[in-house]
């Protein structure tokens, strides 16, 4: 049997960006293992409004588990109710995202199934009816290309690294009430505290605007905020080591080998040199901007355009450029 | 009060990664190796809470090459109190090393048992939640800083831009990132008093991978860039070229 399994997360109260990303890629390797693509939505009472639209892309079936102690992320009982459906299928593969959900909940996943995790994969391809993906190591220094010798192969896919094909299927929603006691999880969330502005996480967002020590200050950073706001919405803030060493920035926004490792379709490098573990957290973004003052900056090998000049010239006029084009078209 | 953490020796983050000839393999000539900068932090917060408790130990577990010893001996420098080196070749495979690790540490008397969140190498990002499955220990990762309490952990966790406080029963599994405490130095006595601390080295109870490498490659190569101009003048070429060339906007 050749089914293939896509765990789709739930953003605000709707299923889109990378989740769209894991059904597509479920479905290309449902039909070169012979099988179909099935999804499983996990939220609380309401949670399959809108799934439909999976079937667009390429569900043959959508299960949705609704239940009130569903309704936030809990690592404990969302695993207890994937590892039984993935179990009952009998798949071939289970794919997530590599999200902040998809690392916390996939190697929960991995450990109760008994089989290994391919993490923050790349590239995925069947070859004689087995599975064989790539995955960056050293933060993206180095891809490896791995086979997984058990079943079901069980895959998390970084986000913005596939596209999400349309390509149309059955599409049948189900929705069923898993078993869960909140009274059994050892682990309770007390406090959230929100960042200051909505939550795109750098590793998830399609354009991330990342700073470096040419800002030459923290209070500078508003600069790069307008910038953000300027191109509109999944965009995220990043910042270079040294920034978030300095505590000008948190480390959540890093990026490189010792914070996120990311692939976004734009990422505008400002006043950031280029070391060579930041490179490797960046360097597969689709396009590469670098405004630095340096012409010599490493930055510059990697980036697909760049600007020679000072930033604090630079950034403005670019923020009033995009404006205009937005307000234009 | 005892408290584990388990540590990898990976290539410092500043080397340069090359390729032998195997094709499978990281060519380790010439490189430098470190205690993964995340472990580091973990070795931090243990050594914190042990202040902080005014009691206990910092044991360090580690499974890979008997070379791993000189990171043991780092982190015993930096304060830990023991060692434990289980010999062997950890791979791709997490599970396995998570298995591995469990056959060791399973009916461990430590309250907590610390990861760093991923190691610097194979940033598989997966063996502290599977260990902690694997032994039936609560779990919370990405944890930035914590409070120990006698029958929970209070925790503060970093996820999708906001900030987390997270309660977990004893014992856990901590998974470490790099939060509000940095890294001590070890200082010259730290050093001296490494040498004489325990550092027991044994064979690894180890299981079985189900991961093979086929192939390792450095990334492709960027297509070459161009510079698109000097100063403010150039933006408005650039955003052409984003729009039309790159469709990035």
């Amino acid at each position: 049997m050749g089914n293939v399994l896509a765990f789709l997360e739930r953003r605000d109260g709707r299923i889109g960006g990378a989740a769209l990303e894991v059904m597509s890629v479920a479905q290309r390797v449902a039909i070169g293992l012979g099988g179909s693509a099935h999804a499983l939505v996990l939220g609380g009472p309401g949670a399959s409004a809108g799934v439909g639209e999976l079937a667009r892309f390429g569900a043959a079936k959508v299960e949705v588990g609704e239940h009130d102690g569903l309704a936030e992320y809990t690592p404990e009982a969302y695993a207890s109710v994937l590892v039984e459906r993935a179990r009952q299928g009998g798949y071939a593969a289970v794919f997530l995202s590599a999200s902040a959900v998809g690392r916390d909940l996939a190697p929960r996943l991995a450990a109760l199934l008994d089989v290994p995790l391919a993490t923050d994969v790349t590239a995925v391809e069947v070859v004689d009816g087995r599975l064989r993906v790539e995955r960056p190591v050293y933060s993206g220094k180095a891809f490896a290309q791995i086979e997984i010798d058990a079943s079901p192969a069980l895959v998390s896919m970084r986000p913005n690294a596939f596209p999400a094909t349309e390509s149309a299927a059955a599409g049948t929603v189900a929705v069923f009430t898993p078993a869960v006691d909140p009274a059994a999880l050892r682990t309770r969330v007390v406090e959230r505290k929100l960042a200051s502005r909505g939550a795109v996480d750098v590793s998830e967002a399609t354009t991330i605007v990342s700073g470096g020590r040419g800002m030459k200050d923290a209070a500078q950073w508003h600069l790069l905020e307008a910038l953000r706001d300027a191109l509109g919405p999944d965009v995220a803030l990043g910042a270079s080591r040294a920034v978030v060493d300095a505590g000008w920035r948190p480390h959540a926004e890093q990026v490189g080998q010792t914070g996120k490792t990311v692939a976004p379709k734009l990422y505008l490098a400002v006043g950031i040199s280029g070391a060579i573990q930041h490179l490797a957290g960046m360097r597969t973004a689709k396009t590469i901007v670098a405004i630095n003052r340096d012409a010599d900056a490493p930055i510059f090998q990697v980036a697909d355009y760049g600007i020679v000049g000072d930033l604090f010239e630079v950034l403005p006029r670019l923020t009033a450029e995009i404006k205009s084009l937005r307000a234009g078209s | 009060m005892r408290t584990i953490v388990c540590l990898k020796r990976v290539p410092d983050t500043e080397t340069r990664i090359r390729i032998d000839s195997s094709g499978v393999k990281v060519d380790p000539a010439g490189v430098k190796y470190v205690i993964s900068p995340y472990d580091e932090y973990a070795i931090e917060l243990a050594l914190r809470a042990k202040e902080a408790a005014g009691q206990g130990e910092v044991e360090l577990v580690t499974y890979g090459e008997p070379a791993a010893q000189e990171a043991l001996r780092k982190g015993l420098a930096m304060g830990a109190d023991s060692a434990l080196l289980l010999t062997g070749e950890p791979g791709l495979d997490g599970l396995a090393t998570a298995k591995t690790l469990a056959a060791e540490l399973r009916g461990a008397d430590a309250p907590l048992v610390l990861f760093g969140v991923k190691a610097a190498d194979d940033d598989l990002q997966q063996v502290g939640p599977m260990f902690a499955t694997l032994v039936g220990r609560a779990c919370v990762t990405g944890v930035a800083s914590f409070t120990l309490q006698a029958d929970k952990v209070t925790c503060e966790r970093e996820v999708d831009g906001a900030t987390e406080v997270v309660e977990a029963q004893l014992p856990a599994v901590l998974t470490i990132t790099k939060g509000p405490h940095e890294p001590r130095l070890a200082s010259l006595k730290g050093i001296m008093a490494a040498k004489k601390k325990p550092l027991v080295e044994k064979p690894a109870a180890a299981s079985p991978a189900r991961v093979r490498i086929l192939a390792l490659r450095e990334p492709a190569p960027r297509p070459a860039g161009r510079i698109v101009g000097q100063g403010p003048d150039a933006v408005p070429e650039l955003v052409r070229l984003l729009r039309d060339e790159a469709k990035a906007i």
